[in-house]
Protein backbone atom coordinates (compact mmCIF):
# COMPACT_ATOMS: atom_id res chain seq x y z
CA UNK A 1 0.00 0.00 0.00
CA UNK A 2 2.92 2.36 0.64
CA UNK A 3 4.26 3.50 -2.73
CA UNK A 4 7.44 5.10 -1.51
CA UNK A 5 9.34 5.56 1.74
CA UNK A 6 11.85 8.36 2.24
CA UNK A 7 13.35 10.30 5.09
CA UNK A 8 11.95 13.65 6.18
CA UNK A 9 15.02 14.99 7.91
CA UNK A 10 16.86 12.63 10.25
CA UNK A 11 14.02 11.97 12.71
CA UNK A 12 10.97 11.25 10.56
CA UNK A 13 9.85 8.86 7.85
CA UNK A 14 7.74 10.02 4.94
CA UNK A 15 5.38 7.35 3.60
CA UNK A 16 3.77 8.21 0.29
CA UNK A 17 0.61 6.25 -0.57
CA UNK A 18 0.07 7.74 -4.04
CA UNK A 19 -0.40 11.16 -5.54
CA UNK A 20 -4.19 11.30 -5.66
CA UNK A 21 -6.56 12.38 -2.94
CA UNK A 22 -9.37 9.88 -2.58
CA UNK A 23 -11.04 7.73 0.01
CA UNK A 24 -9.31 4.53 -1.05
CA UNK A 25 -5.77 5.90 -0.74
CA UNK A 26 -6.66 7.70 2.47
CA UNK A 27 -8.15 4.58 4.03
CA UNK A 28 -4.81 2.84 3.36
CA UNK A 29 -3.06 5.68 5.21
CA UNK A 30 -5.48 5.36 8.12
CA UNK A 31 -5.11 1.58 8.24
CA UNK A 32 -1.35 1.97 8.62
CA UNK A 33 -1.88 4.70 11.19
CA UNK A 34 -4.22 2.51 13.27
CA UNK A 35 -1.97 -0.51 12.96
CA UNK A 36 1.14 1.39 14.07
CA UNK A 37 -0.76 3.12 16.86
CA UNK A 38 -1.72 -0.27 18.23
CA UNK A 39 1.86 -1.55 18.05
CA UNK A 40 3.06 1.55 19.88
CA UNK A 41 0.41 1.14 22.57
CA UNK A 42 1.43 -2.48 23.05
CA UNK A 43 5.10 -1.42 23.30
CA UNK A 44 5.99 -3.44 20.23
CA UNK A 45 7.83 -0.58 18.52
CA UNK A 46 10.38 1.60 20.22
CA UNK A 47 11.08 5.25 19.79
CA UNK A 48 8.13 6.49 17.69
CA UNK A 49 6.96 9.87 19.03
CA UNK A 50 4.23 10.82 16.55
CA UNK A 51 2.17 9.57 13.64
CA UNK A 52 0.68 12.14 11.28
CA UNK A 53 -1.75 10.80 8.70
CA UNK A 54 -2.91 13.17 5.96
CA UNK A 55 -4.75 12.75 2.63
CA UNK A 56 -2.20 10.46 1.04
CA UNK A 57 0.85 10.53 3.33
CA UNK A 58 1.82 9.20 6.71
CA UNK A 59 4.67 10.83 8.59
CA UNK A 60 6.27 8.84 11.39
CA UNK A 61 8.35 10.91 13.79
CA UNK A 62 10.82 9.23 16.10
CA UNK A 63 13.33 9.91 18.82
CA UNK A 64 16.74 9.71 17.18
CA UNK A 65 18.37 8.75 20.47
CA UNK A 66 16.29 5.54 20.53
CA UNK A 67 15.84 4.48 16.91
CA UNK A 68 16.58 5.60 13.36
CA UNK A 69 15.37 5.66 9.76
CA UNK A 70 16.78 2.24 8.85
CA UNK A 71 15.28 0.42 11.84
CA UNK A 72 11.79 1.80 11.33
CA UNK A 73 11.90 1.33 7.56
CA UNK A 74 12.72 -2.32 8.17
CA UNK A 75 9.74 -2.65 10.51
CA UNK A 76 7.49 -1.02 7.91
CA UNK A 77 8.72 -3.36 5.18
CA UNK A 78 7.82 -6.40 7.28
CA UNK A 79 4.48 -5.06 8.42
CA UNK A 80 1.35 -6.80 7.19
CA UNK A 81 -1.38 -4.20 7.20
CA UNK A 82 -4.84 -4.90 5.90
CA UNK A 83 -7.26 -2.16 5.03
CA UNK A 84 -9.60 -2.53 7.98
CA UNK A 85 -10.77 1.01 8.15
CA UNK A 86 -14.45 0.23 7.94
CA UNK A 87 -14.51 -1.51 11.31
CA UNK A 88 -13.29 1.54 13.19
CA UNK A 89 -15.20 4.30 11.47
CA UNK A 90 -18.31 5.81 12.97
CA UNK A 91 -21.11 7.99 11.64
CA UNK A 92 -21.47 11.48 13.08
CA UNK A 93 -24.23 14.02 12.52
CA UNK A 94 -23.36 17.67 12.88
CA UNK A 95 -26.01 20.39 13.38
CA UNK A 96 -25.47 23.31 11.03
CA UNK A 97 -26.99 26.76 11.27
CA UNK A 98 -26.90 28.77 8.05
CA UNK A 99 -28.41 31.96 9.39
CA UNK A 100 -26.85 35.09 7.84
CA UNK A 101 -25.13 35.79 11.12
CA UNK A 102 -23.02 32.63 10.74
CA UNK A 103 -22.91 31.95 6.98
CA UNK A 104 -20.32 34.65 6.34
CA UNK A 105 -19.66 33.83 2.71
CA UNK A 106 -22.96 32.37 1.56
CA UNK A 107 -24.13 35.49 -0.28
CA UNK A 108 -20.87 35.93 -2.19
CA UNK A 109 -20.73 32.19 -2.94
CA UNK A 110 -24.26 32.32 -4.28
CA UNK A 111 -23.23 35.09 -6.69
CA UNK A 112 -19.98 33.39 -7.66
CA UNK A 113 -21.58 29.98 -8.29
CA UNK A 114 -24.86 31.30 -9.59
CA UNK A 115 -26.72 28.94 -7.25
CA UNK A 116 -29.26 30.16 -4.71
CA UNK A 117 -28.24 30.21 -1.05
CA UNK A 118 -30.66 27.41 -0.25
CA UNK A 119 -29.43 25.52 -3.29
CA UNK A 120 -25.84 25.59 -1.95
CA UNK A 121 -26.97 24.45 1.48
CA UNK A 122 -29.09 21.64 0.04
CA UNK A 123 -26.16 20.38 -2.03
CA UNK A 124 -24.05 20.45 1.12
CA UNK A 125 -26.62 18.68 3.31
CA UNK A 126 -27.27 16.00 0.71
CA UNK A 127 -23.95 14.23 1.04
CA UNK A 128 -22.17 12.10 3.56
CA UNK A 129 -18.55 13.12 3.97
CA UNK A 130 -15.43 11.18 4.74
CA UNK A 131 -12.88 12.50 7.25
CA UNK A 132 -9.45 12.42 5.60
CA UNK A 133 -7.51 13.84 8.52
CA UNK A 134 -7.62 16.16 11.50
CA UNK A 135 -5.14 18.89 12.27
CA UNK A 136 -3.75 22.29 11.37
CA UNK A 137 -5.51 23.47 14.51
CA UNK A 138 -6.50 21.00 17.22
CA UNK A 139 -9.27 18.69 16.10
CA UNK A 140 -10.06 20.41 12.79
CA UNK A 141 -11.51 17.73 10.49
CA UNK A 142 -10.78 17.80 6.75
CA UNK A 143 -13.91 16.33 5.14
CA UNK A 144 -14.68 15.45 1.55
CA UNK A 145 -15.69 15.36 -1.14
CA UNK A 146 -18.22 18.15 -1.51
CA UNK A 147 -20.56 18.34 -4.51
CA UNK A 148 -18.71 19.33 -7.69
CA UNK A 149 -20.91 22.33 -8.38
CA UNK A 150 -20.04 24.09 -5.09
CA UNK A 151 -16.24 23.78 -5.28
CA UNK A 152 -14.42 27.12 -5.03
CA UNK A 153 -10.93 28.43 -4.25
CA UNK A 154 -9.91 29.84 -0.90
CA UNK A 155 -10.78 33.47 -0.17
CA UNK A 156 -8.36 35.86 -1.85
CA UNK A 157 -7.58 37.46 1.45
CA UNK A 158 -7.86 35.05 4.37
CA UNK A 159 -9.80 36.21 7.43
CA UNK A 160 -7.70 37.14 10.43
CA UNK A 161 -10.34 35.56 12.67
CA UNK A 162 -12.75 32.84 11.64
CA UNK A 163 -15.28 32.26 14.46
CA UNK A 164 -15.17 28.98 16.36
CA UNK A 165 -17.64 26.43 14.99
CA UNK A 166 -17.57 27.83 11.44
CA UNK A 167 -18.09 25.34 8.61
CA UNK A 168 -15.94 26.19 5.62
CA UNK A 169 -15.59 24.84 2.11
CA UNK A 170 -12.82 25.04 -0.48
CA UNK A 171 -11.83 22.85 -3.45
CA UNK A 172 -13.24 19.36 -2.80
CA UNK A 173 -13.15 19.77 0.98
CA UNK A 174 -15.16 20.97 3.94
CA UNK A 175 -13.88 21.66 7.46
CA UNK A 176 -14.98 22.80 10.88
CA UNK A 177 -13.05 25.50 12.75
CA UNK A 178 -12.68 23.95 16.21
CA UNK A 179 -11.15 27.17 17.55
CA UNK A 180 -11.21 30.77 16.46
CA UNK A 181 -8.34 30.96 14.03
CA UNK A 182 -7.08 32.75 10.93
CA UNK A 183 -8.36 31.05 7.80
CA UNK A 184 -9.29 31.36 4.16
CA UNK A 185 -12.13 28.86 3.67
CA UNK A 186 -15.59 29.99 2.50
CA UNK A 187 -17.88 29.96 5.53
CA UNK A 188 -21.38 28.58 4.91
CA UNK A 189 -22.58 28.26 8.50
CA UNK A 190 -21.71 27.40 12.06
CA UNK A 191 -22.24 24.49 14.43
CA UNK A 192 -22.95 24.84 18.14
CA UNK A 193 -21.66 21.29 18.69
CA UNK A 194 -18.39 20.88 20.56
CA UNK A 195 -16.27 19.13 17.94
CA UNK A 196 -13.09 19.34 19.97
CA UNK A 197 -13.05 19.21 23.77
CA UNK A 198 -9.65 19.97 25.17
CA UNK A 199 -10.72 18.88 28.63
CA UNK A 200 -11.60 15.39 27.41
CA UNK A 201 -8.07 14.04 27.45
CA UNK A 202 -8.93 10.51 26.33
CA UNK A 203 -10.94 11.38 23.28
CA UNK A 204 -10.84 15.12 22.61
CA UNK A 205 -11.82 14.89 18.92
CA UNK A 206 -15.39 14.00 18.08
CA UNK A 207 -14.42 13.27 14.48
CA UNK A 208 -11.52 10.98 13.65
CA UNK A 209 -9.90 10.16 10.30
CA UNK A 210 -12.02 7.54 8.53
CA UNK A 211 -15.29 8.63 10.15
CA UNK A 212 -18.36 9.50 8.10
CA UNK A 213 -19.89 12.91 8.73
CA UNK A 214 -23.16 14.44 7.63
CA UNK A 215 -24.80 17.74 8.43
CA UNK A 216 -28.39 18.64 9.32
CA UNK A 217 -29.92 22.06 9.39
CA UNK A 218 -30.96 23.83 12.58
CA UNK A 219 -32.61 27.21 13.04
CA UNK A 220 -31.01 30.19 14.71
CA UNK A 221 -33.26 29.62 17.72
CA UNK A 222 -32.15 25.99 17.99
CA UNK A 223 -28.56 27.15 17.67
CA UNK A 224 -28.93 29.67 20.49
CA UNK A 225 -30.70 27.14 22.73
CA UNK A 226 -28.15 24.42 22.02
CA UNK A 227 -27.17 22.58 25.16
CA UNK A 228 -24.88 19.56 25.17
CA UNK B 1 3.53 27.67 56.56
CA UNK B 2 2.62 30.00 53.71
CA UNK B 3 2.99 28.96 50.11
CA UNK B 4 6.21 29.83 48.38
CA UNK B 5 5.75 31.59 45.05
CA UNK B 6 7.22 34.02 42.57
CA UNK B 7 5.31 37.20 42.00
CA UNK B 8 5.78 38.41 38.44
CA UNK B 9 6.70 42.09 38.59
CA UNK B 10 7.52 42.20 34.86
CA UNK B 11 6.64 39.37 32.55
CA UNK B 12 9.25 39.84 29.82
CA UNK B 13 8.55 39.46 26.10
CA UNK B 14 7.62 35.80 25.90
CA UNK B 15 7.89 33.89 29.16
CA UNK B 16 6.16 30.53 29.50
CA UNK B 17 6.49 27.13 31.10
CA UNK B 18 8.17 24.51 28.93
CA UNK B 19 9.47 20.99 29.26
CA UNK B 20 10.63 18.49 26.66
CA UNK B 21 7.26 18.76 24.88
CA UNK B 22 4.32 16.54 23.89
CA UNK B 23 4.23 13.35 21.87
CA UNK B 24 1.57 11.32 20.05
CA UNK B 25 -0.81 14.23 19.41
CA UNK B 26 0.12 15.48 15.92
CA UNK B 27 -2.73 13.42 14.46
CA UNK B 28 -5.35 15.48 16.29
CA UNK B 29 -3.64 18.76 15.48
CA UNK B 30 -1.68 19.30 18.67
CA UNK B 31 1.97 20.02 18.07
CA UNK B 32 5.05 19.08 20.10
CA UNK B 33 5.85 22.45 21.73
CA UNK B 34 8.59 22.13 24.38
CA UNK B 35 11.84 23.99 25.01
CA UNK B 36 13.31 25.63 21.92
CA UNK B 37 16.85 24.87 23.11
CA UNK B 38 16.55 21.34 24.46
CA UNK B 39 20.15 20.99 25.59
CA UNK B 40 20.36 23.99 27.91
CA UNK B 41 16.83 23.19 29.10
CA UNK B 42 18.03 19.75 30.33
CA UNK B 43 21.16 21.27 31.81
CA UNK B 44 19.08 23.81 33.76
CA UNK B 45 17.19 20.98 35.45
CA UNK B 46 20.35 19.00 36.16
CA UNK B 47 21.95 22.02 37.88
CA UNK B 48 19.14 22.15 40.44
CA UNK B 49 18.90 18.38 41.03
CA UNK B 50 15.67 17.90 39.06
CA UNK B 51 14.68 15.13 36.72
CA UNK B 52 15.65 16.37 33.26
CA UNK B 53 12.06 16.87 32.08
CA UNK B 54 10.80 19.09 34.89
CA UNK B 55 8.93 22.23 33.77
CA UNK B 56 11.04 25.41 33.67
CA UNK B 57 10.41 29.02 32.67
CA UNK B 58 11.55 29.75 29.14
CA UNK B 59 12.02 33.38 28.20
CA UNK B 60 13.04 35.17 25.01
CA UNK B 61 14.92 38.48 24.58
CA UNK B 62 13.86 40.34 27.73
CA UNK B 63 13.10 37.95 30.59
CA UNK B 64 10.87 38.39 33.62
CA UNK B 65 11.45 40.25 36.90
CA UNK B 66 10.41 37.91 39.69
CA UNK B 67 10.15 38.37 43.42
CA UNK B 68 10.19 35.42 45.78
CA UNK B 69 7.43 35.39 48.37
CA UNK B 70 8.01 33.22 51.46
CA UNK B 71 10.46 30.33 51.81
CA UNK B 72 13.59 29.98 49.73
CA UNK B 73 14.52 28.43 46.38
CA UNK B 74 17.50 26.97 44.62
CA UNK B 75 17.51 28.37 41.07
CA UNK B 76 19.67 28.47 38.00
CA UNK B 77 19.62 30.38 34.73
CA UNK B 78 20.96 28.84 31.54
CA UNK B 79 21.51 30.45 28.18
CA UNK B 80 23.59 33.46 27.22
CA UNK B 81 21.63 35.52 29.72
CA UNK B 82 22.42 38.79 31.50
CA UNK B 83 20.67 38.94 34.87
CA UNK B 84 20.91 40.40 38.35
CA UNK B 85 19.87 39.14 41.73
CA UNK B 86 18.39 41.95 43.81
CA UNK B 87 18.80 40.95 47.44
CA UNK B 88 16.29 42.28 49.95
CA UNK B 89 19.02 44.34 51.65
CA UNK B 90 19.36 46.29 48.34
CA UNK B 91 22.56 44.58 47.35
CA UNK B 92 22.65 43.87 43.62
CA UNK B 93 24.52 40.73 42.65
CA UNK B 94 25.49 40.21 39.05
CA UNK B 95 24.10 36.80 38.10
CA UNK B 96 26.28 34.13 36.54
CA UNK B 97 24.61 31.75 34.13
CA UNK B 98 24.96 27.98 34.47
CA UNK B 99 25.38 28.15 38.23
CA UNK B 100 22.82 27.66 40.96
CA UNK B 101 21.92 30.25 43.59
CA UNK B 102 19.97 30.28 46.80
CA UNK B 103 17.21 32.89 46.73
CA UNK B 104 15.63 34.04 50.00
CA UNK B 105 12.17 35.51 50.43
CA UNK B 106 11.70 39.04 49.08
CA UNK B 107 14.81 38.67 46.85
CA UNK B 108 14.28 39.37 43.15
CA UNK B 109 15.64 37.90 39.92
CA UNK B 110 15.88 40.47 37.15
CA UNK B 111 16.45 38.76 33.81
CA UNK B 112 17.62 41.62 31.64
CA UNK B 113 18.23 40.06 28.25
CA UNK B 114 19.48 37.13 26.21
CA UNK B 115 22.74 38.32 24.69
CA UNK B 116 23.39 37.46 20.99
CA UNK B 117 20.79 34.75 21.30
CA UNK B 118 17.05 34.31 21.84
CA UNK B 119 16.08 31.80 24.55
CA UNK B 120 17.07 31.28 28.17
CA UNK B 121 15.77 29.09 30.99
CA UNK B 122 15.06 29.52 34.68
CA UNK B 123 14.84 26.25 36.60
CA UNK B 124 14.14 25.83 40.29
CA UNK B 125 14.78 22.82 42.48
CA UNK B 126 11.63 20.69 42.78
CA UNK B 127 9.82 22.54 39.98
CA UNK B 128 6.70 24.67 39.83
CA UNK B 129 3.29 23.77 41.23
CA UNK B 130 1.60 23.56 37.85
CA UNK B 131 -0.70 20.91 36.40
CA UNK B 132 0.42 19.15 33.27
CA UNK B 133 -1.90 19.27 30.26
CA UNK B 134 -1.72 16.29 27.93
CA UNK B 135 1.18 14.98 29.90
CA UNK B 136 3.32 18.06 29.46
CA UNK B 137 3.95 21.41 31.13
CA UNK B 138 4.58 23.09 27.78
CA UNK B 139 2.52 26.12 26.84
CA UNK B 140 1.57 26.76 23.22
CA UNK B 141 0.30 30.33 23.11
CA UNK B 142 -0.81 30.16 19.45
CA UNK B 143 -3.10 27.16 20.00
CA UNK B 144 -3.89 28.08 23.62
CA UNK B 145 -2.82 24.62 24.75
CA UNK B 146 -1.13 23.84 28.04
CA UNK B 147 -1.24 25.08 31.63
CA UNK B 148 -2.12 28.70 32.39
CA UNK B 149 -4.86 28.30 29.72
CA UNK B 150 -2.13 28.16 27.13
CA UNK B 151 -1.10 31.75 27.85
CA UNK B 152 2.33 33.22 28.43
CA UNK B 153 2.97 34.75 31.85
CA UNK B 154 1.80 38.28 32.56
CA UNK B 155 2.69 40.81 35.24
CA UNK B 156 0.92 40.37 38.56
CA UNK B 157 0.56 36.59 38.27
CA UNK B 158 1.90 34.23 40.90
CA UNK B 159 3.87 31.12 40.06
CA UNK B 160 3.70 28.64 42.92
CA UNK B 161 6.68 26.50 43.82
CA UNK B 162 6.44 22.84 44.87
CA UNK B 163 9.27 22.87 47.38
CA UNK B 164 8.61 25.61 49.93
CA UNK B 165 12.11 25.77 51.37
CA UNK B 166 15.67 24.71 50.55
CA UNK B 167 17.37 23.03 53.50
CA UNK B 168 20.82 22.15 52.32
CA UNK B 169 21.88 24.34 49.42
CA UNK B 170 24.92 23.14 47.50
CA UNK B 171 26.08 25.36 44.65
CA UNK B 172 26.45 23.59 41.33
CA UNK B 173 27.94 25.01 38.17
CA UNK B 174 29.48 24.15 34.83
CA UNK B 175 31.40 26.02 32.18
CA UNK B 176 29.18 26.12 29.16
CA UNK B 177 30.54 27.03 25.79
CA UNK B 178 27.86 29.19 24.14
CA UNK B 179 29.01 28.83 20.57
CA UNK B 180 27.16 30.92 18.03
CA UNK B 181 26.79 29.35 14.63
CA UNK B 182 26.29 30.74 11.17
CA UNK B 183 25.93 27.41 9.38
CA UNK B 184 22.77 25.36 9.62
CA UNK B 185 23.05 21.83 8.35
CA UNK B 186 20.11 20.26 6.55
CA UNK B 187 19.13 17.18 4.63
CA UNK B 188 17.22 17.57 1.36
CA UNK B 189 13.48 18.00 1.81
CA UNK B 190 10.80 15.83 0.24
CA UNK B 191 10.04 18.54 -2.36
CA UNK B 192 13.64 19.47 -3.13
CA UNK B 193 13.06 18.82 -6.82
CA UNK B 194 10.20 21.34 -6.95
CA UNK B 195 12.89 24.02 -7.11
CA UNK B 196 14.93 25.22 -10.07
CA UNK B 197 18.64 24.35 -10.30
CA UNK B 198 19.40 28.00 -9.67
CA UNK B 199 17.22 27.98 -6.54
CA UNK B 200 18.91 24.84 -5.22
CA UNK B 201 22.32 26.45 -5.70
CA UNK B 202 21.27 29.68 -4.07
CA UNK B 203 19.76 27.85 -1.10
CA UNK B 204 23.04 26.14 -0.23
CA UNK B 205 25.49 28.84 -1.28
CA UNK B 206 24.05 32.21 -0.44
CA UNK B 207 23.28 33.93 2.84
CA UNK B 208 19.90 34.22 4.49
CA UNK B 209 18.96 36.69 7.15
CA UNK B 210 16.75 35.90 10.14
CA UNK B 211 13.80 38.34 10.18
CA UNK B 212 11.73 39.77 13.03
CA UNK B 213 8.89 37.46 12.03
CA UNK B 214 10.36 34.65 14.06
CA UNK B 215 8.93 32.99 17.12
CA UNK B 216 8.35 29.60 18.72
CA UNK B 217 6.27 28.59 15.71
CA UNK B 218 8.75 29.34 12.98
CA UNK B 219 11.60 31.47 11.70
CA UNK B 220 11.09 33.48 8.56
CA UNK B 221 14.21 34.11 6.52
CA UNK B 222 14.99 36.65 3.87
CA UNK B 223 17.50 36.26 1.07
CA UNK B 224 17.65 35.06 -2.50
CA UNK B 225 14.11 34.10 -3.58
CA UNK B 226 13.71 30.41 -4.37
CA UNK B 227 12.01 29.70 -7.65
CA UNK B 228 9.52 26.83 -7.58
CA UNK B 229 9.14 25.19 -11.00
CA UNK B 230 6.52 22.56 -10.12
CA UNK B 231 3.83 23.81 -7.75
CA UNK B 232 3.86 26.37 -4.94
CA UNK B 233 1.30 24.29 -3.01
CA UNK B 234 1.28 20.64 -2.07
CA UNK B 235 -1.57 18.56 -0.68
CA UNK B 236 -1.55 19.35 3.05
CA UNK B 237 0.57 16.86 4.96
CA UNK B 238 2.39 16.48 8.26
CA UNK B 239 5.17 18.79 9.40
CA UNK B 240 8.03 18.17 11.80
CA UNK B 241 10.37 20.49 13.68
CA UNK B 242 13.18 21.66 11.41
CA UNK B 243 11.29 21.51 8.11
CA UNK B 244 12.19 24.40 5.80
CA UNK B 245 9.03 25.34 3.88
CA UNK B 246 8.99 27.70 0.93
CA UNK B 247 5.66 29.46 0.24
CA UNK B 248 4.88 31.14 -3.07
CA UNK B 249 6.83 34.30 -2.16
CA UNK B 250 10.07 32.27 -2.34
CA UNK B 251 11.30 33.04 1.18
CA UNK B 252 12.13 30.02 3.35
CA UNK B 253 10.57 29.43 6.79
CA UNK B 254 12.06 27.05 9.37
CA UNK B 255 9.44 25.24 11.49
CA UNK B 256 10.03 25.23 15.24
CA UNK B 257 8.40 23.73 18.34
CA UNK B 258 4.94 25.33 18.04
CA UNK B 259 4.55 24.74 14.28
CA UNK B 260 1.15 23.68 12.93
CA UNK B 261 0.75 19.91 12.73
CA UNK B 262 0.15 19.99 8.98
CA UNK B 263 1.00 22.38 6.18
CA UNK B 264 0.73 22.78 2.45
CA UNK B 265 3.96 24.46 1.33
CA UNK B 266 6.78 22.59 -0.41
CA UNK B 267 9.62 21.38 1.83
CA UNK B 268 13.01 22.24 0.38
CA UNK B 269 15.07 20.96 3.30
CA UNK B 270 14.99 19.79 6.92
CA UNK B 271 17.36 21.10 9.60
CA UNK B 272 19.19 18.18 11.21
CA UNK B 273 18.25 17.42 14.82
CA UNK B 274 21.78 18.23 16.02
CA UNK B 275 21.30 21.83 14.82
CA UNK B 276 17.77 22.52 16.18
CA UNK B 277 19.03 24.19 19.36
CA UNK B 278 21.58 26.33 17.54
CA UNK B 279 19.08 27.42 14.89
CA UNK B 280 16.51 28.40 17.53
CA UNK B 281 19.05 30.70 19.18
CA UNK B 282 19.64 32.81 16.04
CA UNK B 283 18.45 36.33 16.76
CA UNK B 284 16.74 38.46 14.08
CA UNK B 285 19.38 40.04 11.88
CA UNK B 286 21.68 37.00 12.06
CA UNK B 287 23.10 35.89 8.74
CA UNK B 288 23.19 32.18 8.08
CA UNK B 289 24.08 29.68 5.40
CA UNK B 290 22.58 26.27 4.83
CA UNK B 291 24.84 23.29 4.31
CA UNK B 292 23.67 20.02 2.83
CA UNK B 293 24.47 16.76 4.62
CA UNK B 294 23.19 13.26 3.91
CA UNK B 295 21.21 11.11 6.33
CA UNK B 296 24.25 9.14 7.57
CA UNK B 297 26.11 12.36 8.33
CA UNK B 298 23.04 13.80 10.07
CA UNK B 299 22.78 10.69 12.26
CA UNK B 300 26.43 10.76 13.19
CA UNK B 301 26.26 14.51 13.95
CA UNK B 302 23.35 13.72 16.26
CA UNK B 303 25.51 11.13 18.07
CA UNK B 304 28.15 13.81 18.63
CA UNK B 305 25.47 16.25 19.84
CA UNK B 306 24.11 13.66 22.31
CA UNK B 307 27.59 12.80 23.53
CA UNK B 308 28.34 16.47 24.17
CA UNK B 309 25.05 16.94 26.03
CA UNK B 310 25.77 13.86 28.11
CA UNK B 311 29.25 15.03 29.00
CA UNK B 312 27.84 18.36 30.26
CA UNK B 313 25.28 16.49 32.34
CA UNK B 314 27.92 14.14 33.76
CA UNK B 315 30.05 17.07 34.85
CA UNK B 316 27.17 18.22 37.05
CA UNK B 317 26.82 15.00 39.09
Amino acid sequence: MIKNISNLGDAAIYCDFGKDVNEKINSNVISYFNHLKKLIRENKIEGITNLTPSYNKLIISFDLSITNFKKITKILENLKVINNNRQDSKKIKIPLCCDEKYALDLISLSKKLNISRNGIIDLHLNKEYYCYMTGFIAGMPFLGDIHESIRVDRLQTPRVKVPKGSIGITEQFCNIYTFESPGGWNIIGNTPLKVFDKLNLNSPSLIKPGDKVSFYKITKQEYLNWNE
Amino acid sequence: MSDTYFEILRSGTNSSIQDKGRTHLYHIGITISGAMDQRIFSISNALVNNNLNEGVIEFAYQGPLLQLKNGSVNFVITGNVVFNILRKNSIIEEGKRFQSYLLEKEDQIDIIYTKDSVFGYLAIEGGFKIEKVWDSYSVNTKAKIGPNNGEKFSAGEKIYIKKSEVNNFVKKKIDYNNSVTTTIRTTKGTNFDYFSEEAKNKFFNEEYQVTNLSDRMGMRLEGPKLENIVNTNIKSEGLVKGVVQVPADGNPIIMFSDHGSIGGYPKIAVVITADHDKAAQLAPGSRIKFKEVNLDEAESLFKTYSKDTKSYLEKIK
